[in-house]
């Protein structure tokens, strides 16, 4: 029974990687960016989360609420400020820039608040264990099991079936033809930025809750793994980051359940390259010829 | 004509390297210089070759590998294994340390580099952190408390391998096979088309600036002590990615000014390491929007002084062309 404890552990841990990569894949399905800000986004999100609990003395829910609306405009104002006068510049450049993006949000987080952990307040939710065919499962994976469901839901909903779902999808296929067709491309790509940020805030929230410490560089090593999460899956694909999320959660869990727990780190990046190496377009996707 | 130019040129260089090495060799016996200017001097020598050997492969060759402090930590622990567990001389730990680096990069660099721009970025992104983690798992080098390692790095030693190292990439962007990986850095297509083996020089570009991070890394271990694993993690490739970057993509004079530039700032920041990486960070954003290519682009300082000739491993003045 440890191996299924393990699994849902695992795939605990896989619906929050899951939940940054859908915005690491929305975006790149998007502008072609690798938006490494976005781990910082996530962890923006805990911190926010945190502070509306201790200071505003709310509960889970709204704290949630709130840190997912804060970092749909922090997401936005990124986007705005630094990669929209990049639309037209080098992959490189942009890249580049994203890089520059999260380290002036860690390092700036850092010269704001300190560099000092927060503890986050436990028992937020009043949560019961249950026990199912003798393995016992928490409450608090069901509750993340369970957000991160509605969320990827939601999502769903709002990509395939709203006016600004559809537009999302037009200009990720062609952005110049859905220019042509009168779709607002900018504001196109800025709720993109914005419901991916509000994932990666709702994550955070959810982070902080399973794992109760936050720091201000957190958002690194989840943000590459989600990174990874999304490629596993196929990048620029929303159900491939689901999957892929909840496949290197559970990968993960598993090396730690055979004793490797060092090695965990270590395991989502030997996935990457090989992924990259045998299969580039990831589970989901489809392999695409190279014209020139 | 041209050639003898050449050559007058080149020896100059060498005449003025060696008239500053011993200058600075005797200031430093002689206890002119204080320690702290002779550690920044030894941090900028080290930032120099760290710079030159990345500019190989994201400036002249056009790979975006952003993993470059994986080869710093293979040199770094190949040569601390040689001195402090096998007793061996320190030259022998120079080398050692290059050739296991060179080899971690034949190793990553045969399977990754068929992937493109965002991709290889990526790939080479984890390369660095499992390199990491191995070093952390590893007890023979002391897991996370790391090695302690005897000062062994001496002036001579570093002057030398900067110059050697200057020296051998400007050669090699100037030769045939050079040429060959501008080609894949202007349009790899293209360059596919004319005949190129592109994965053979993307390879062996690659190995090459490898072999110098980790001679760099050998210098690196023996002049501070210690070497910890996270001494090499991704901040540390960043670090390195910047002189690159705000030297110009490109241009060889312009690594090695911004790593001097920059070393020079980050060692009088030092007691306020996050004002630093602020500092950076807003640099490079800034940098990217207002001058994607560089302070320099893909021009050498000694352009500046032959008037209009075409500087050495750039394309032609006036072309707008950036890496990738």
């Amino acid at each position: 029974m440890e191996i299924v404890q393990q699994l849902v552990n695992g795939i605990s841990l896989g619906s929050i990687y899951a939940l940054i990569a859908l915005g690491y894949t929305m975006v790149y399905g998007i502008v072609k960016l690798i938006n490494f800000a976005h781990g910082d986004v996530f962890m923006v999100g805990a911190f926010i989360g945190f502070y509306s609990i201790t200071v505003l003395d709310i509960g889970f829910f709204p704290a949630l609420l709130i840190s997912m609306v804060a970092c749909a405009i922090f997401g936005v104002l990124i986007e705005r400020i630094a990669y929209k006068p990049l639309r037209n510049a080098t992959r490189i450049a942009a890249l580049i820039t994203a890089i520059g993006v999260s380290l002036f949000i860690e390092y700036g987080t850092i010269y704001i608040r300190g560099a000092q952990p927060e503890a986050y307040p436990s028992g937020l939710v009043p949560l019961k264990s249950i026990e199912l065919f003798g393995v016992k499962i928490s409450g608090q994976s069901i509750l993340i099991l369970g957000t991160s469901l509605v969320l990827m839901v939601l999502l769903q909903f709002i990509v395939h079936k709203t006016k600004i779902g559809k537009a999302m999808r037009a200009v990720s296929h062609d952005m110049d033809a859905a220019r042509l067709m009168g779709i607002n491309v900018n504001n196109t790509i800025s709720a993109t930025f914005a419901i991916g940020s509000a994932l990666a805030g709702a994550a955070g929230v959810i982070f902080g809750m399973y794992y109760t410490k936050i720091e201000p560089l957190m958002g690194i090593i989840p943000g590459l793994k989600a990174f990874v999460a999304a490629v596993l899956g196929g990048i620029g694909i929303i159900p491939g980051a689901m999957t892929g999320g909840i496949v290197l959660g559970v990968i993960e869990a598993l090396v730690s359940a055979a004793g490797y727990s060092l090695w965990r780190d270590g395991v989502a990046f030997v996935v990457l390259i090989l992924i990259l190496i045998f299969r580039p377009a990831g589970l989901f996707g489809k392999n695409v010829r190279e014209k020139v | 004509m041209n050639i003898f130019k050449q050559a007058k040129f080149f020896w100059t260089s060498i005449v003025l390297a060696v008239v500053f090495a011993v200058i600075m060799q005797f200031l430093i016996v002689g206890g002119t210089l204080n320690q702290f200017y002779v550690n920044t001097l030894f941090f900028i020598g080290i930032n120099i070759i760290l710079a030159v050997s990345l500019h190989l492969i994201i400036g002249v060759t056009g790979q975006f590998s952003i993993g470059h402090a994986g080869f710093l930590a293979v040199g770094a622990y190949a040569s601390a294994i040689i001195t402090m567990k096998l007793s061996l001389p320190f030259p022998v730990a120079l080398l050692v340390g290059g050739l296991a680096a060179a080899v971690a990069g034949l190793i990553i660099g045969i399977p990754t580099l068929r992937l493109k721009g965002d991709y290889l970025a990526i790939a080479t992104l984890g390369f660095g952190e499992i390199v990491r983690i191995v070093f952390l798992n590893i007890d023979y080098v002391g897991g996370a408390s790391g090695m302690t390692v005897t000062h062994l790095t001496t002036w001579p030693w570093l002057i030398g391998c900067v110059v050697l190292t200057v020296l051998v990439i400007v050669n090699f962007t100037n030769s045939t096979h050079g040429r060959a990986c501008i080609s894949i850095r202007e349009n790899e297509i293209a360059a596919d088309a004319m005949g190129i083996n592109t994965t053979y020089y993307k390879v062996a570009a690659f190995a090459i600036g490898a072999f110098f991070a980790g001679i760099a890394g050998a210098l690196y271990a023996h002049n501070f002590y210690i070497i910890q694993p996270t001494n090499f993690g991704f901040l540390k490739s960043f670090d390195i990615l910047i002189f690159v970057v705000l030297g110009g993509l490109g241009s060889l004079s312009g690594a090695v000014i911004a790593a001097i530039l920059l070393t020079i700032i980050s060692t009088y920041l030092q007691s306020y390491p996050e004002i630093r990486m602020v500092i950076y960070s807003l640099v490079l954003i800034v940098m990217m929007l207002y001058r994607p290519q560089g302070l320099l682009g893909t021009k050498e300082i000694t352009s500046f002084f032959k008037g209009g000739k075409s500087a050495k491993g750039g394309v032609q003045h006036g072309s707008k062309n950036t890496v990738a």
